[in-house]
C-alpha cells in the first residue's frame, strides 16, 4: 500500500518541476506583492508650506484609497508607496529632492505646486526621463520647453486667463453689458503681472475700458490706499489678482467704505475662492467672483473628499483634489500599460483619456505635456458659500450680475 | 606669494577633484555643486568683509548682477553661454565699484554701510522684478540645450569641477590677497582705518578694490546659480536668502581666512541636511538652528570653525612642550 | 489727474501709517542711541509681538487694545532678557559681532515662528476694524486714526520718561558717555537692557495698534523693518522727535508715490531716499554725529 504522508518520488520530483518554474519567471510577475514607487514633491516647509500641505494631504489620499481598493490592479495587485519631498518653497530643494527620489527608484514624480520650484524639478527629472506630473505650476515655459518627461494636468495661465476673459465677456453679455469701466489690481508677481499684461491687451478688444491698473507688493503694509483710488475711479469692475492677505484687506476696506463696483471678478486670487475667507468675513465676500483651479462641484467623490477635509477642520483647498486626480491619472496610465516602466508611463500618459478624475477637466487629453481637457471654473460668493457659476455643465448655481447689496 | 604658500590650497583641490570619481551619487553630486556655489558667493563677501571688515547685508546685489545677466545675455541676445558667464563677472565688479565709490566717498562705515548695502540690493530687486527687459516677475528661463559648448552639462560631475575650480580659484586668489601688500592695507584698513589713512593708505582705493573683487567673485556665483538652474526671477537674484548665506558661511567657517567661507558653506549645508533628516516635517527648524549657530559661533567662536581648529592646534602644541 | 480730495486722503491715510512707522523706528532709534547697535532682529520681534496679539485674542478673546496692558510689560520683560542674556553676552562688546548676533537672532526668532505658526496669513475680525469715520469729503480708517493717536501720545511719553525721569537721565548718560557713566555709579548692562526692553515694548503697542487693520504671518516683521530703518536714519539715530517726524514723512511720501508710480514701484521712493540720505547726510535731520 502507498504511504500517503510520505511523498512519492514522482510528487517530490513535480514540486521541484513547479518551483523552478516559478523562480525562472519573469521579475515583473514575481513582483506582484510588490510596490510601485511614486514621489510626491510639495514645499511643506517654507512660505508656501500651506499649499505644501494640501497638496500633500490629496495625494495621500488618493494613494490610500487606490491601495485600500486592491492596488494598481494592471500590475496584480501592486501597492502604490510615496516617496514624500520636501521642496521648502524653493527651486533648489526641489532638485535635491527629485535626486533623492531617483536615488530611491521612483516610477514618477507628482507635485512642485510653484513655477519655479515646477520648472526646476522637471528639468532634473527631464535627466532620467523619469516621468514628472505637475500639478498647480502655472507658468506656461513649464510645458513648453520640449521636454517629454513633464506633464501639466492643471490649466496653465494662458488657459486660464483666456477663460477669466471669454467668461467675463458671456457674463457681461448675459446681463445687459451693465459694466464697461475696469480697474485691475494686482500684485507684482508671476501672475498678478503677467495677468495685468494680458488684461491690458485684451480687454479694449472686447469692449471694456481700463481706467487703471494698479500694482501692489507681496506683503502690501497698506491696502488702503488702493481702495481710496478705486473709489475716487469709481469702476464698474474690480479685477484683482492677489494673495490671500492683501485681498482680505482690500475686500474689507471696500465692505466698509461702501465701495460697490458693479461686481469684483478675481482671476487666480488667493483669498477670493477661499473657504477661510468666506467663513471668516461673509459681508466682505459676498457676491466676489473668481476664476480659479476647483473641482467638480457634481462629482460625488468629490464632495466625499471635501466631507472629509472639513471634518478635520482643515479648509478644502483646491490643491487637495487636484493632487488627489494626479494620482489617481497616474495610477490609471500605469493600469493600462500595466507596467511601471518610466517610457511605458510616459507613453501611457501621452494616449491617456482618463476620466475618472474629481476635477472639472472632462476627458484627458495631453498635447506637448499640457492636458487639453483641463479649464479652471468661475466661482461667485454667494449665501456664503461658493458657488460655481461657469461653465454651464459644472455649474451648481446661476450668476449673480450686477452683483446687488 | 610662493608656490608654497598655496600648497596646501592646490593639495586640497586636487583631493577634491576625485570626489566624483568615487562618488557617483547625483543626490550627493547636487549637495555638492550647490554648496560650492554658496561656497563661492560667500568667498566674494569674505573678502571684503572678512579682509576688509566692512560688513555688507547687501551682497545679494552682486549675485543677482551675475545670474541675471549671463542669463539674459544668453536668452535674449544669444551670446555664448561662457561669455555670458565672464561678462556677468565683469558687471558684479562693475555695480561693485559704483556701489563702493558711493559708500565708501561718503564716508559710511559700520551699521550705515551693511544699511546702506541692504537698500542697494533691494532696489535691485523691485527694478528687476517690475522691468520688462529682466522679464519682469516671470523670471528668465534660459533653454535647455545640453552643450558642453553651451555650458550646459549631461553630468553633475562637469559642473562639480567647474564649481570646484572656480572655488580653487578664488582659493589662490584670496591666498595671494594674504600675501600681497595689498591685503596687508586692507586688514590694516580693517583693524584701524584711521590709523591706517595716517600711515599713508589710501583707504578710499584699497576699500575700493575689494568691493569690486568682491563684487566680481560673488557675481560669478550667480552666473554658475544661473547655468544650473536655468532660471533666474527678482527673489532668486535678489532676495535676502542669498546675502545671509554669503555673511553665515565665513562667520562659521573664519572670518578673513581663506579656507573659512568653504569650510563654513560645507558646514553649514552638511548641518542642514542632517537637521532635515531629524526633524522631518517642523517649518523652519533647519533654519532656526541656523540662527541659533550663527549667535552661538559669535559668541564662542568669534574665529569660526578655522579658528577653533587653530586654537586646538596651538594647545596640543603648547601642551606637547610642557 | 487726482482730485484735491484724494490727494488729501492720501496724504491723511499716509500720516496715519506713518505714525505707526514711527512707532516702530522708536524702537530701533533707541537702541542705536544708546547701544550703538542696529537692532537687526527688530522685525522678527515685531512679527513675534503680533502674533502675541492674535494669540491671546483667540484664545482669550482680548481685544488689541486692551491687550497693550500685559504685552507691553511682557515684551519689555523679553527685551530685557534678551539683551542681558543673549546679546549682551555674546557679542564680547565688538559692535561687528552685536550687527551678527542680531542677525542671528533675526533668523532663530523668524523661523521658530514658522515652526510654530505655519506659514498661513492669520487676521483678527473686531467689529471696529474696518469701521470709518467721515470727515467731509474724506473716509478715515477709525482704527487708524486711533493708532495715529496712540503713537503720538507713547511718543511724548516715551520723551518724557527719557528727559524727567532718573532712569531716563541714566539712559541719556550712558548713551552719550559710558565710561563716564559706569564710573558714576551706573550700572550699564542694566540701562542697556532696560533700553532694549522699552525698544521692544513700543514694538508691542505697534503690533496692537496694527492687528485689527493688518494680518500676521512669519514674514510680515521684515516687511516693516526696512522702512523701519529708513525712518530712523533719516530722522537721525537716537533722536526720538526725529523719529516721529520721519515716519510722518516717510508715510506721506509713500502714500503719494503710490498714488502716482503704483505702489510697487512705488517702494522705490522710500529706498531711494534712504540710500540718497545715507550718502548725503547719515546724521539724519536731528541725530547726533555717527
Amino acid at each position: 500500500m502507498k504511504n500517503i504522508m510520505r511523498p512519492t518520488r514522482r510528487a517530490i520530483l513535480r514540486a521541484g518541476a513547479a518551483s523552478a518554474a516559478v523562480l525562472a519567471m519573469p521579475a515583473y510577475l514575481r513582483a506582484q506583492s510588490q510596490s510601485v514607487k511614486v514621489g510626491i514633491l510639495q514645499p511643506v516647509t517654507g512660505a508656501l508650506a500651506q499649499d505644501g500641505e494640501f497638496g500633500r494631504m490629496g495625494a495621500e489620499m488618493a494613494i490610500k484609497e487606490i491601495n485600500d481598493s486592491g492596488g494598481l490592479k494592471g500590475l496584480g495587485g501592486a501597492k502604490l508607496e510615496m516617496v514624500f519631498g520636501d521642496a521648502r518653497s524653493n527651486p533648489e530643494a526641489g532638485t535635491q529632492e527629485v535626486e533623492k527620489m531617483q536615488a530611491g527608484g521612483v516610477a514618477a514624480i507628482v507635485g512642485g505646486f510653484a513655477s519655479p520650484i515646477c520648472l526646476a524639478a522637471t528639468q532634473a527629472a527631464a535627466r532620467y526621463d523619469l516621468p514628472y506630473i505637475v500639478d498647480v505650476g502655472v507658468s506656461d515655459p513649464i510645458v513648453q520647453r520640449g521636454l517629454k518627461n513633464t506633464f501639466r494636468f492643471a490649466p496653465g495661465f494662458g488657459i486660464v486667463t483666456g477663460f477669466a476673459l471669454d467668461n467675463l465677456v458671456k457674463l457681461n453679455d448675459g446681463a445687459g453689458k451693465p459694466a464697461k469701466t475696469v480697474v485691475l489690481v494686482h500684485e507684482d508677481g508671476l501672475f498678478g503681472s503677467g495677468l495685468a499684461k494680458l488684461m491690458q491687451t485684451e480687454l479694449p478688444k472686447r469692449g471694456f475700458e481700463i481706467l487703471e491698473t494698479i500694482a501692489h507688493p507681496t506683503p502690501a503694509r497698506d491696502m488702503s490706499n488702493v481702495a481710496l483710488r478705486i473709489r475716487s475711479l469709481n469702476p464698474d469692475l474690480v479685477i484683482p489678482s492677489s494673495y490671500y492677505g492683501e485681498f482680505v484687506l482690500l475686500a474689507r476696506t471696500m465692505q466698509q467704505q461702501r465701495i460697490r463696483p458693479k461686481g469684483v471678478y478675481a482671476v487666480l486670487n488667493g483669498a477670493a475662492s477661499n473657504y477661510r475667507f468666506v467663513k471668516e468675513f461673509p459681508e466682505a465676500a459676498n457676491g466676489i467672483m473668481d476664476c480659479n483651479h476647483w473641482y467638480d462641484p457634481r462629482n460625488p467623490k468629490a464632495l466625499e473628499l471635501k466631507k472629509q477635509i472639513e471634518a478635520q477642520g482643515k479648509v478644502f483647498a483646491y490643491n487637495v483634489p487636484l493632487n488627489y486626480s494626479c494620482v489617481k491619472l497616474l495610477a490609471d496610465a500605469i493600469n493600462r500599460v500595466g507596467s511601471a516602466d518610466r517610457a511605458k508611463i510616459i507613453e501611457a500618459l501621452n494616449t491617456s483619456t482618463f476620466k475618472d478624475h474629481i476635477m472639472p477637466y472632462g476627458e484627458t487629453r495631453f498635447v506637448d505635456g499640457q492636458n487639453m481637457g483641463a479649464a479652471p471654473v468661475n466661482t461667485q460668493v454667494q449665501g456664503n458659500d461658493i458657488k460655481v457659476i461657469f461653465p454651464d455643465t459644472f455649474a451648481d448655481a446661476k450668476p449673480q450680475f450686477p452683483v446687488t447689496g | 606669494m610662493t608656490f608654497r604658500d598655496i600648497v596646501p590650497t592646490v593639495v586640497l583641490i586636487a583631493l577634491l577633484a576625485f570626489v566624483p570619481a568615487f562618488i557617483t551619487a547625483n543626490t550627493v553630486l547636487n549637495f555638492l555643486v550647490f554648496t560650492l556655489i554658496i561656497s563661492l558667493a560667500a568667498q566674494g563677501w569674505n573678502i571684503l568683509g572678512g579682509f576688509g571688515g566692512q560688513f555688507s547685508f547687501g551682497h545679494a546685489a552682486f549675485f543677482g548682477t551675475g545670474a541675471y545677466a549671463a542669463a539674459l545675455l544668453q536668452a535674449r541676445l544669444g551670446i555664448n553661454p561662457w561669455i555670458a558667464f565672464a561678462i556677468g563677472t565683469v558687471a558684479g565688479a562693475a555695480v561693485g565699484w559704483v556701489i563702493g565709490y558711493l559708500s565708501f566717498r561718503s564716508g559710511l562705515r559700520g551699521s550705515y554701510f551693511a544699511l546702506v548695502t541692504l537698500a542697494f540690493a533691494e532696489v535691485l530687486r523691485i527694478l528687476a522684478n517690475a522691468a520688462t527687459f529682466t522679464g519682469g516677475a516671470a523670471g528668465v528661463l534660459i533653454k535647455l540645450d545640453v552643450r558642453p559648448s553651451n555650458f550646459q552639462f549631461e553630468s553633475r560631475s562637469a559642473f562639480f569641477w567647474i564649481a570646484l575650480a572656480l572655488v580653487g580659484a578664488v582659493l589662490v586668489l584670496t591666498r595671494w590677497i594674504e600675501c600681497s601688500r595689498f591685503g596687508a592695507q586692507l586688514v590694516a584698513v580693517r583693524e584701524n582705518e584711521a590709523a591706517a589713512k595716517a600711515l599713508g593708505v589710501d583707504t578710499l582705493r584699497v576699500k575700493l578694490g575689494a568691493i569690486t573683487v568682491s563684487g566680481a567673485v560673488t557675481a560669478a556665483a550667480g552666473g554658475l546659480y544661473a547655468q544650473y538652474f536655468l532660471y533666474v526671477d527678482a527673489n532668486i537674484a535678489y532676495g535676502t536668502w542669498i546675502s545671509v548665506e554669503a555673511i553665515l558661511a565665513p562667520i562659521v567657517g573664519g572670518l578673513g581666512t581663506v579656507f573659512g567661507p568653504l569650510v563654513g558653506a560645507v558646514a553649514l549645508h552638511g548641518l542642514g541636511e542632517i537637521t532635515k533628516l531629524a526633524a522631518g516635517s517642523v517649518p523652519g527648524i533647519d533654519l532656526m538652528v541656523f540662527g541659533g549657530l550663527l549667535v552661538a559661533a559669535v559668541a564662542f567662536a568669534p574665529e569660526g570653525i578655522i579658528g577653533l581648529l587653530r586654537r586646538s592646534a596651538r594647545s596640543k602644541g603648547t601642551a606637547r612642550h610642557a | 489727474m487726482y482730485s484735491p480730495a484724494i490727494i488729501a486722503e492720501a496724504v491723511v491715510n499716509g500720516l496715519m501709517t506713518g505714525a505707526v512707522y514711527a512707532l516702530i523706528a522708536l524702537g530701533l532709534t533707541l537702541v542705536y542711541g544708546v547701544l550703538h547697535i542696529i537692532n537687526f532682529a527688530h522685525g522678527a520681534l515685531l512679527t513675534a509681538a503680533m502674533f502675541a496679539v492674535w494669540i491671546v485674542y483667540e484664545a482669550f478673546g482680548l481685544d488689541p487694545y486692551l491687550a497693550l496692558l500685559p504685552l507691553t510689560p511682557l515684551f519689555f520683560g523679553l527685551g530685557y532678557a534678551v539683551q542681558r542674556l543673549v546679546i549682551g553676552p555674546a557679542s564680547h562688546g565688538n559692535d561687528s559681532n552685536i550687527l551678527l548676533v542680531t542677525l542671528g537672532l533675526s533668523i532663530a526668532v523668524e523661523n521658530a515662528l514658522l515652526a510654530g505658526f505655519r506659514s498661513d496669513t492669520r487676521t483678527l475680525n473686531t467689529d471696529y476694524g474696518f469701521q470709518v469715520v467721515e470727515f467731509g469729503p474724506l473716509l478715515l480708517s477709525k482704527p487708524r486714526l486711533i493708532g495715529f493717536g496712540a503713537a503720538i501720545l507713547v511718543t511724548v511719553l516715551l520723551w518724557l520718561l527719557l528727559s524727567r525721569t532718573d532712569t531716563g537721565k541714566a539712559i541719556r548718560a550712558v548713551a552719550k558717555e559710558k565710561f563716564g557713566a559706569s564710573l558714576v555709579g551706573i550700572d550699564v548692562a542694566h540701562v542697556y537692557a532696560v533700553t532694549f526692553g522699552l525698544g521692544c515694548a513700543c514694538l508691542a503697542v505697534a503690533a496692537c495698534l496694527l492687528m485689527p487693520t493688518f494680518y500676521v504671518n512669519p514674514r510680515i516683521g521684515q516687511a516693516f523693518v526696512l522702512v523701519a530703518f529708513t525712518i530712523v536714519v533719516l530722522g537721525g539715530m537716537g533722536s526720538i522727535p526725529g523719529a516721529l517726524l520721519g515716519g510722518l514723512f516717510i508715510g506721506v511720501v509713500e502714500s503719494l508715490c503710490g498714488l502716482f508710480l503704483g505702489d510697487s514701484l512705488g517702494q522705490i521712493g522710500i529706498f531711494l531716499i534712504f540710500i540718497l540720505v545715507l550718502l548725503v547726510r547719515p546724521t539724519g535731520m536731528f541725530g547726533a554725529k555717527a
